[in-house]
């Protein structure tokens, strides 16, 4: 197809300023449009590849939606059952203590059916790195209630709205983790415009840096839409995170250098 | 000659362990096999020859850190008793999809539930027929000693390798907790990593620029792939029972009359066989060592030549079906059993074997 | 004179449509075309030759469909 306002003189390689890392699987992504975790994937890799750790990094990915992710990072990987990648990762990371390792999870795997292998994996401060996207449903088996759905918010389990009284309130396991002595750096980040995109960047990049010092458990909550499964479009359902999720879920660090940040008081 | 040593079996399952270059273990306590890492951790394997030991927050996280590990190629063993096994199941299942090498040691228990901590062989079925879901086996050893305690370790590790797959290690809390004299093996070295990376291409432990990223998982969602894999897993238990078969035959030549027995059943039948043999009745025992694969032809051959087969276990009557299922219908074959943490007296299995064989 | 242009390359292909990229464009750039790709997608067009370069679009795609070329070219 004919580009109308391509500018085919500086389409060089040496002009090149930003493609997909090649540490991304040249495949389409399973996700679906506008969804989170392509960006998370892709930034996560970027940050293998500027720091040249590649070949020393091992990840494993959960059951949820990115359960495929290791058929997307091009990079060695181990496919967890659900919830238990914490526990892989301590194995692996204690067992190669030289390489790097993370896990990447969903707010099904990580805090519902996974909060033992979570807090335990946190509370001996393991080495690893744990990233999590929280869009607070289940979005693979069909937008089911999570541990992190909202108040009020509809599910396919909660079709009137979680009702708190009776489903239960949604967990902030990571502020919950962050209290624990082994846990070295907690943050809250998203991935829906490019500045948050650049903070997360930065904030999977310090977490990598730190493993290498050994510094304790890493861990990067990433707030995502989940479009499908909230029944919206892609752009409706970021706006939507925005004035939803956001006051409830705060970005920011919650804890550096081992140290809590206070975060201001809500409502 | 090795060392020898005054040993608990739960202890020569840990100094096996260290001994046979195994890189980590991770468990959780329960009784009657906590033994096994209380001896791990007092004897500081991870000075000795660098191997990792854990002690993790479940059975369910114990198994999961297996799969980690041995998804990465490490050598890697866990050790737990019938309530923690059946935590487990999940794990074996994905070990055995994935193709991992693993040991897992079950000092058994009796059951159902939290049932007793006495000894039992009450999970036969679910060591052997494959115990968690999906179609699987792990290869499954059956210890009668101390001795085979720490032999069957070693065994387990290289034959986890071999055929990529979970060994079990079916004793129970009597052969855990007894001490016996037992004849150590040398310490073999712990792989390097390099030895690991060169000896598991198929590992995930860090892609080089010169090949393709490794991906261990159990899934597959395309069915024809699944089956694929499936396929591939029951050529692999058809391999075993070709090559893996291990059994014992014990007065077995000139016998009327056969117990067939495993572990600690088949310990307490060699007394019951003296004694029944100084009344003048000719009766053998049939032990087999690996319960997956079962020696289904061995004990065919030896079963069809007697006049009846008393099967002996500490359940309700499990191996009975396999022996059934090899032996055939021609020969009398019935069950003997104490369950629930009850052991049977040699004078109690004689006497069975007079009453539901001989005279029955 | 010299001054910086950008331009940017989308894999029509490989673009779902999820528009998250025409937000993220400070000059208007992007908008959706009228076709469908072989997914039956929607996918993301230039609409003016305004790039910058800045990249936004392409950080932000999370299928990551857009490559994006800056350089700096001498004006008379």
């Amino acid at each position: 197809m004919e580009e109308q306002f391509a500018k085919t003189e500086i389409r060089k390689p040496e002009n090149i300023v930003y493609k997909k890392t090649d540490l991304m699987v040249d495949r389409p992504l399973s996700y679906c449009p506008g969804c989170g975790h392509g960006t998370a994937h892709r930034m996560l890799m970027e940050v293998l590849e500027e720091m040249d750790i590649a070949d020393k990094t091992i990840g494993v990915s959960p059951v949820g939606c990115s359960v495929l992710a290791y058929d997307f990072l091009n990079i060695d990987m181990l496919g967890a059952a659900h919830g238990r990648a914490p526990a892989l990762a301590t194995a692996i990371k204690r067992l190669w203590p030289n390489h790097f390792v993370f896990t990447y999870q969903g707010d099904g795997d990580l805090a519902a059916i996974g909060t033992a292998e979570t807090i335990h994996a946190c509370n001996r401060g393991e080495n690893i790195t744990i990233i999590f996207i929280n869009n607070g449903i289940y979005g693979m088996t069909g937008g089911q209630m999570a541990p992190t759905t909202l108040p009020g918010m509809r599910s396919s389990t909660s079709p009137y709205g979680r009702d708190v009284a009776t489903m239960g309130h949604p967990l902030k396991i990571t502020e919950l983790i962050s209290h624990l002595p082994g846990v070295y750096y907690v943050t809250r980040q998203a991935v829906h415009t490019p500045n948050h995109v650049r903070k997360t960047k930065k904030a999977i990049r310090k977490a990598l840096e730190l493993q290498k010092e050994n510094k304790g458990l890493c861990f990067i909550e990433i707030v995502s839409n989940c479009n499908s499964g909230w029944k919206m479009t892609p752009v409706q359902s970021n706006k939507w995170m925005e004035e939803n999720m956001f006051p409830f879920y705060q970005l920011g660090d919650i804890k550096v250098d081992g140290k809590l940040i206070e975060l201001p008081k809500t409502s | 000659m090795g060392e020898l040593r005054l040993m608990k079996g739960n202890e020569a399952i840990a100094e096996a362990a260290i001994r046979a270059g195994c890189d980590g273990y991770f468990g959780y306590p329960i009784t009657p096999q906590s033994e096994v890492m209380e001896y791990l951790m007092a004897e500081k394997p991870f000075e000795r020859t660098g191997m990792v030991v854990l002690q993790a927050e479940s059975e369910t996280a114990s198994i999961n850190m297996l799969y980690g590990g041995a998804g990465t190629g490490k050598m890697v063993l866990t050790s737990s008793s019938s309530p923690g096994i059946s935590l487990m199941q999940e794990g074996i299942s994905y070990l055995a999809g994935a193709e991992l090498p693993a040991v897992i040691v079950n000092i058994v228990r009796g059951g159902p539930g939290l049932g007793t901590i006495q000894p039992s062989q009450a999970d036969y079925f679910q060591a052997v027929k494959g115990g968690g879901h999906g179609d699987y086996h792990s290869l499954v050893y059956a210890p009668a000693s101390v001795q085979e305690m720490c032999d069957h370790v070693k065994l387990a590790f290289d034959k986890a390798f071999e055929y990529r797959t979970p060994v079990m290690i079916l004793s129970d809390g009597a052969i855990g907790q007894m001490m016996e004299k037992v004849v150590l093996f040398d310490q073999v070295p712990r792989r390097t990593d390099e030895e690991i990376i060169k000896q598991c291409p198929w590992a995930s432990n860090g892609r080089p620029k010169t090949r393709n990223h490794n991906i261990i998982t159990s899934l597959d969602l395309d069915p024809a792939g699944q089956e694929r894999v499936n396929l591939k897993l029951q050529a692999k238990y058809r391999e075993m029972e070709k090559n893996e078969v291990m059994y014992e035959e014990i007065m077995c030549e000139d016998a009327d009359y056969l117990f067939v027995a495993f572990g600690l059943s088949a310990r307490i039948c060699q007394k019951s066989t003296d004694l029944a043999r100084a009344k003048g009745i000719k009766v053998g025992l049939f032990r087999p060592i690996t319960l997956f694969p079962f020696p289904a032809i061995q004990v065919s051959n030896v079963g069809n030549r007697v006049k009846g087969i008393l099967v002996v276990e500490m359940n309700a009557g499990q191996m009975i079906e396999d022996v059934k299922l090899s032996v055939g219908c021609k020969v009398k074959i019935e069950h003997f059993g104490r369950f629930g943490g009850i052991i049977p007296s040699p004078d109690e299995v004689v006497k069975a074997l007079e009453q539901k064989i001989i005279g029955g | 004179m010299a001054k910086i242009i950008g331009d940017i390359a989308i894999n029509n292909e490989r673009c779902k449509g999820c528009e998250v990229c025409i937000a993220a464009c400070p000059f208007t750039v992007i908008a959706m075309s009228k076709e469908v790709n072989s997914k039956g997608y929607h996918f993301a067009i230039k609409v003016n030759g305004e790039c910058t370069g800045c990249t936004n679009c392409a950080i932000v795609c999370p299928d990551g469909v857009i490559t994006v070329y800056r350089a700096k070219v001498a004006t008379v």
